[in-house]
């Protein structure tokens, strides 16, 4: 089994490391940094521009393989992203808003994909009862609403309570509140109120979309021929359903959890966009905006690696469910 | 014999052999979708927002540009039925431009990716070896990375050569994981026996595919595109809404949420409308091609105990 | 008189749907205590659902009315959590599909003990363990400890349903219901579990209550039969009463269509025409009217009532049984026997006089373990150095069972590109040296029959244009074609207008003949069939296997007939080869192999295969094989199938050596040809088989 999972994280990687220099050369065909120094007045000296540009390894007058060599070179040995356009070193832009964007990501994923699971497999056992039924119309609404429709909703709501309350119960611009005085707990508090409505849009999305499959997926296994063997031997209806048929509902929804895992990256990045907060979507727009691209291949790497760790943990999930495959 | 239930009980009526599979039987596809009431509300939505699309502008006297001098930031009032913006332009006139666009585009992108779909999982599924192997390695390497960023990456031709390139790469960027279905179901196919009866009668393989595989798979791929309209338009929007997708002088329901997102506080009209609608299209295609997707397989979502 | 342990009466299953349907109509019968009761029935007799819902496991939207008393207590309306308490100890279940009825995820062991916590909640893990552990020795399970953690998809299916009988009869039941525990099984498997099921009844005490369609699995094993039909009981009768004299018209029909291995070789089949009706369209009066060559116009006007008839133990739903019985009205006049058809055409015409030939054919396939990534561990030999000739005009069955590579032979005759090792000829042209214009034109010599009509025809393709295909690959032009199909729909007895419908609107039995029709669209010569008839009911199976005899005498056709069904074989073939692990382990005529087998394999095959005969069965003598057949990949030193040979284990160990070291090769031993080194001294093992 450890043999399976390991082959497999070698091809993961071995696709990171292609997607990414693939990455590189989207970008640099999209992109032109030279267009920051084009049309100025006074004109910029023809010499400047080239020191600049190959700082930053970004001089179109380089081809652009080779210029894919050197940062891979770079990658490798020094351990570096190269220069944003800002002159700040992409690692070091990358690392501070990293733990931004994984913040929301994993809570808001996973909480979500728990719920997901939980509705999923009682819609499914409840079939056509009410709670079925309004969980499945709401998981059809909610999937059918861009991710930043419900974003904006949600903040028309909270001001709108803010203004019946009278005061800012819930803050939602940015991660925190500037300048905020106070100790520890109500730092903590603020940055909790500030996560709220971001983690209610990603719970929402995620949980609709995994209670589907996993509806979907309980419901095949609940006509199983092993469901009416375990009531044979003596379980209630309930017990065999939960007993034998979670567990093997449950198989599927790794390898849809590694298939999803892209979609629910994009809702998050889209949620912190809209909520203003400075994780690495907000890092990937502006690489567009300035032309920067270092930056974008940076945030290329960061995504593929995550997708990356979450396929090999999805391997390790199915292992660890299903016996059929860990000969 | 799985369970008691009264289609099994037909099956093994109708038939008098012993352990018939779970061969789907594809005619009445048709009508077993519309016997489902969801089906008919998503087929009537999306008839009569697409009619609308085309019709709606004849209905208002306002048109998408003219500004209303006398009505700047109004709500919906009996004149503007959507209120207008603050430079007094006609919402319900710019939701009906900004419908049309993303309609084009969910309605070209969406099945343009079923048919790049259908294509590459039957050949890979049937040919198999070497090219398929390859095949599956490059639907790998195109799912690591996010469809979104690769298209926020694009965005630029997007604003040198118009919606039309965004469309295309909507369509390149989201037939994989259809791919992938449609590669195993057309493995599976191959292995059945009246496309190993067709082999051993010497037909040639194009020919199979041409008319054993293809319509056999054809159920997935209606599905597919059914459902891929809805996904094209959420993408399309959530692009337009950053500024990445359909760009200025043209009009999405996109770009129509980007404008008014920013005073969706104050004046929710400008915002909840052209968002109302981009709901209740999308959400027309979901309940049909889940409609669909029920009546293929009879065994999903069926009564069971 | 006792009590009854289980009594079921006027029991009424309807299922809800649009119109609803009515499974089971007031059907009545009893199991005493100890007592083995078989129930018969094709599909849709009803014969599952009545069963289930015994057990009280029918899904929700089936209403059953009636009554179903267990011990004396009323079982109709119990409710969930008190039905509970009574599955899995007083009354417990043996399922079909041994794979699908385990759940994958949890180990064996654990799906045992299970069973025992449920009804004993005191007993600790360790108790729980040890009693799992002596339950699995009980069924002949080896390596119990390893055995107790392996996941159901590492056993072979003979094991799992060894496994479903340890959980059965884990908590000591009064009664055992196996619904057709065996359908899934090979031949020689079905004879160990059977034997398993007389044992566990021993152990248990229990009553058991068999579901089955094949009445020579009743014949051998039961002490009560009763047939179904269209929802009702028809026939119910001791055993012996039954088989020597059936008083149903159905029961009769049915028991004349059933090729058996006591029976004369090569007398015809009596089919039995039609095929059981849909439960939502039943005729007035008796279901089986229609069919029923004894029909007189009253059997049309009600349904008769089950009633007792020809003993005291004995009762018949049929108005006319009583003239069955005192012989006014015997099974033959019911049932004539057909006449043989006459050979008209000629067969194919070859220098050697062969079909179809073999010379020392290998088929090896590489070996990947793992589902996910795959690593080649191994090869299998599917098919290991295979020669025989299809006679021209002559039939060779070609038995085996599950993994022998009868079905990988049979495709690599039909790819016609010849073999990896070894010569394949068909038409006496080697296939491996055709070019592709000459393999084209082979093709329309050379045509195959598929096991499953369901899978073998497009389901969306007109039953005009899957007969038409074979022709469009040579080219005929379409009116031609039009032409040939209404032709050979005539000649396979379906109505020419069936061209324009699917296949979804046939029955299985009219199915099969769509492709049998579909081979012989282009007038070949030669015709491979797989398993033809195994996926039919049997009493549809008669008609297709005499029609494929008339066909062959009418064109003059060479048939190779692959089958595990051995009756069926014996009736048809006549040559007979039989494989085991990718050999031909006996090869001759059919009357020699069957009368006088001298393979070991040969030997346990034919006993193992039930006969519908209750006097016959008792008397036989079953030669059993040891466990299961062995892995593919394994290689053994010597002979293949001395790991499970009965004779290998009688002989003394300086031939016993020869077993291990030496690869028989074939060699004439009376009528045939066996590859077995001590083939001569076969009556060990045989004395007293008394099989025609």
């Amino acid at each position: 089994m450890i043999g399976f999972i390991a082959k497999r994280l070698v091809n993961y990687v071995i696709l990171a490391v292609i997607a990414t220099g693939l990455g590189y050369l989207i970008a640099s065909s999209t992109l032109h940094p030279i267009s920051k120094f084009l049309g100025r007045n006074p004109p910029v000296n023809q010499d400047a521009i080239d020191a600049a540009l190959d700082k930053m390894g970004v001089n179109p007058e380089v081809p652009v393989l080779v210029r894919l060599k050197d940062w891979a070179v770079n990658l490798v040995t020094h351990g570096s992203l190269g220069t944003s356009t800002g002159g700040r070193p992409v690692t070091e832009e990358i690392a501070a808003r990293a733990s931004t964007s994984l913040r929301l990501l994993l809570i808001g994923t996973l909480l979500g994909a728990l719920i997901g699971v939980l509705i999923g497999v009682t819609g499914a056992i409840r079939q056509y009862r009410a709670f079925d039924r309004v969980s499945t119309y709401g998981s059809f609404v909610i999937t059918a609403t861009p991710t930043f429709v419900i974003a904006v909703v949600l903040m028309i709501l909270a001001t709108n309570l803010n203004k019946l309350v009278g005061h800012q119960v819930i803050q939602f611009t940015g991660e925190y509140t500037a300048g905020l005085q106070g100790g520890f707990w109500s730092h903590l508090g603020d940055r909790a109120i500030h996560l709220l409505l971001p983690t209610i849009v990603l719970v929402l999305t995620s949980a609709a979309t995994y209670s589907r499959y996993q509806r979907s997926a309980m419901l095949d296994v609940l006509s199983a021929d092993y469901i009416r063997t375990a009531r044979s031997k003596g379980r209630t209806r309930g017990s065999a359903m939960i007993r034998h048929g979670v567990r093997v509902a449950l198989i599927p929804m790794s390898t849809f959890f590694a298939y999803s895992f892209g979609l629910m990256l994009t809702g998050a990045s889209v949620t912190e966009l809209v909520f203003s907060w400075h994780g690495m979507g907000e890092y990937l727009l502006s690489s567009i905006h300035n032309n920067d691209i270092n930056a974008a291949t940076g945030t290329i790497l960061f995504t593929a690696v995550l997708v990356l760790i979450a396929g090999t943990l999805a391997d390790v999930l199915y292992a660890a469910l299903d016996p059929r495959v860990r000969v | 014999m799985a369970v008691m239930g009264p289609e099994t009980v037909d099956v093994a009526i109708e038939d008098d052999h012993l352990g018939s599979g779970g061969v789907v039987v594809h005619h009445g596809v048709i009508r077993r979708t519309l016997s489902a009431p969801q089906a008919w509300i998503g087929v009537i939505v999306i008839a009569l927002v697409v009619v609308w699309a085309v019709v709606g502008p004849w209905l208002a006297k306002w048109d998408a540009t003219t500004t209303d001098v006398f009505s700047f930031g109004v709500g919906p009032s009996r004149d503007h039925w959507f209120g207008t913006n603050d430079i007094g332009q006609d919402i319900y006139a710019q939701t009906l431009v900004g419908l049309r666009k993303s309609l084009v585009i969910g309605f070209i992108a969406g099945p343009g990716a079923t048919l790049i779909a259908g294509v590459v999982g039957a050949v890979s599924g049937y040919v198999g070896g070497v090219w398929d192997k390859v095949i599956v390695w490059f639907i790998d390497l195109m799912l690591v990375l996010p469809a979104f960023y690769i298209l926020v990456l694009l965005s630029p031709v997007f604003k040198k050569l118009s919606w039309v390139a965004m469309v295309v790469a909507l369509a390149i960027l989201s037939w994989m994981v259809m791919a992938r279905v449609v590669r195993g179901q057309t493995m599976s196919i191959k292995e059945r026996d009246f496309v190993k009866a067709a082999r051993f009668m010497g037909v040639p393989g194009w020919t199979i595919i041409r008319r054993h595989i293809l319509p056999n798979v054809a159920s997935l791929l209606i599905i597919d595109a059914t459902l891929g309209v809805g996904a094209a338009i959420l993408t399309e929007s959530t692009l337009s809404y950053f500024g990445f997708g359909v760009q200025a002088p043209d009009v999405s329901l996109g770009t129509l949420l980007a404008t008014g997102s920013a005073s969706a506080v104050t004046r929710p009209w400008l915002f909840v409308f052209p968002a109302a609608i981009l709901v209740v299209t999308v959400l027309a295609t979901s309940l049909v091609g889940d409609a669909l997707r029920d009546a293929v397989d009879p065994t999903s979502g069926a009564n069971r105990d | 008189m006792t009590e009854p342990l289980l009594k079921v009466d006027d029991l009424h299953v309807t299922f809800a749907g649009n119109p609803p349907v009515h499974a089971v109509r007031g059907v009545s019968y009893e199991v005493r205590e100890k007592e083995f009761l078989g129930l018969v029935g094709e599909s849709g007799s009803g014969k599952s659902v009545s069963s289930t819902a015994i057990m009280g496991l029918l899904p929700s939207s089936a209403k059953v009315s009636g009554s179903i008393t267990f011990d004396g207590r009323e079982l109709v309306g119990l409710g969930d959590r008190d039905f509970s308490r009574l599955r899995g100890q007083g009354i417990s279940m043996i399922f079909q599909d041994p794979l699908s009825a385990l759940t994958p995820v949890y180990s064996i062991g654990d799906q045992i003990t299970e069973v025992l916590h449920l009804h004993d909640k005191a007993l600790s893990k360790q108790a729980a363990r040890a009693r799992a552990a002596e339950l699995l020795t009980l069924v002949g399970i080896p390596n119990v400890q390893r055995n107790l953690n392996a996941f159901p998809h590492e056993f072979s299916g003979g094991m799992r349903q060894r496994a479903m009988i340890a959980i059965a009869i884990a908590n000591n039941p009064r009664l055992i219901i196996a619904d057709e525990p065996t359908t899934a099984l090979d031949v020689t498997i079905q004879a160990q579990i059977l034997e398993l099921l007389q044992e566990a009844r021993e152990v248990t005490g229990a009553a058991v209550l068999l579901i089955t369609h094949d009445m020579g699995v009743v014949a051998g094993n039961a002490d009560r039969v009763a047939v179904m039909y269209a929802g009702r009981i028809v026939e119910q009768a001791p055993v012996r009463e039954l088989f020597a004299k059936p008083l149903m018209p159905y029961t009769i029909g049915l028991l004349r269509s059933m090729p058996s291995l006591s029976a004369p070789r090569s007398e015809r089949l009596v089919p039995l025409e039609g095929r059981p009706p849909l439960l939502t369209q039943l005729p007035q009066g008796c279901p089986f009217a229609p069919r029923c060559p004894a029909a007189i116009p009253q059997c049309r006007e009600a349904e008769p009532p089950l009633l007792e008839v020809g003993g005291p133990s004995r009762r018949v739903a049929c108005i006319r049984a009583e003239e069955i019985d005192d012989g006014r009205l015997p099974g033959p006049a019911i049932y004539p026997r057909p006449e043989t058809v006459e050979p008209q055409a000629a067969p194919l015409d070859t220098a050697t006089g062969n079909a179809i030939e073999l010379r020392d054919v290998h088929k090896v396939y590489p070996l990947y373990s793992g589902s996910i990534m795959r690593r080649r561990v191994g090869s299998v030999r599917a098919v290991d150095g295979v020669s025989f000739e299809v006679r021209s005009g002559q039939t060779l069955g070609l038995v085996g069972e599950s993994g022998c590579g009868k079905t990988t032979t049979i495709m690599e005759i039909l790819e016609l590109s010849g073999a990896s090792e070894g010569t394949i000829k068909v038409a006496d042209r080697d296939t491996a040296t055709l070019s592709k214009a000459e393999r084209r034109a082979l093709r329309e010599d050379i045509q195959v029959v598929f096991q499953d009509p369901m899978a073998s025809l497009d389901p969306r393709m007109t039953i005009g244009e899957i007969i038409a295909e074979p022709l469009t690959v040579h080219d005929v032009p379409e009116a031609e074609r039009r032409r040939r199909v209404s032709d050979v729909l005539d000649l396979v007895g379906l109505e020419r207008s069936y061209a324009q419908r699917y296949p979804h609107e046939f029955s299985g039995g009219q199915r099969q003949r769509i492709g049998i029709a579909r081979a012989l669209v282009v007038e070949p010569k030669v015709v491979v069939l797989d398993e033809p008839v195994s996926a039919l009911d049997v009493s549809v199976q008669a008609g297709v296997i005499n029609l494929l005899e008339d066909l062959k005498a009418r064109l003059g056709l060479s048939y190779l007939f692959v089958a595990h069904d051995l009756a069926v074989v014996r009736h048809i073939a006549d040559q007979v080869a039989v494989m085991y692990l990718g050999r031909i382990v006996e090869y001759g005529p059919s009357e020699a192999v069957f009368s006088d087998p001298r393979h070991p394999y040969t030997v346990a095959l034919l006993s193992a295969v039930p006969v519908p005969d209750p006097v016959v069965e008792a008397s036989r003598h079953r030669v059993l094989l040891d466990g299961d057949l062995p892995s593919p990949a394994d290689r053994i030193t010597g002979c293949s199938f001395r790991t499970r040979c009965p004779l290998y284990k009688l002989m003394p160990p300086e031939k016993q050596e020869t077993c291990r070291t030496q690869d028989p090769q074939r060699r004439p031993v009376a009528g045939t040809s066996v590859a077995c080194h001590h083939a001569e001294h076969i009556d060990l093992i045989t004395a007293g088989e008394p099989v025609a």
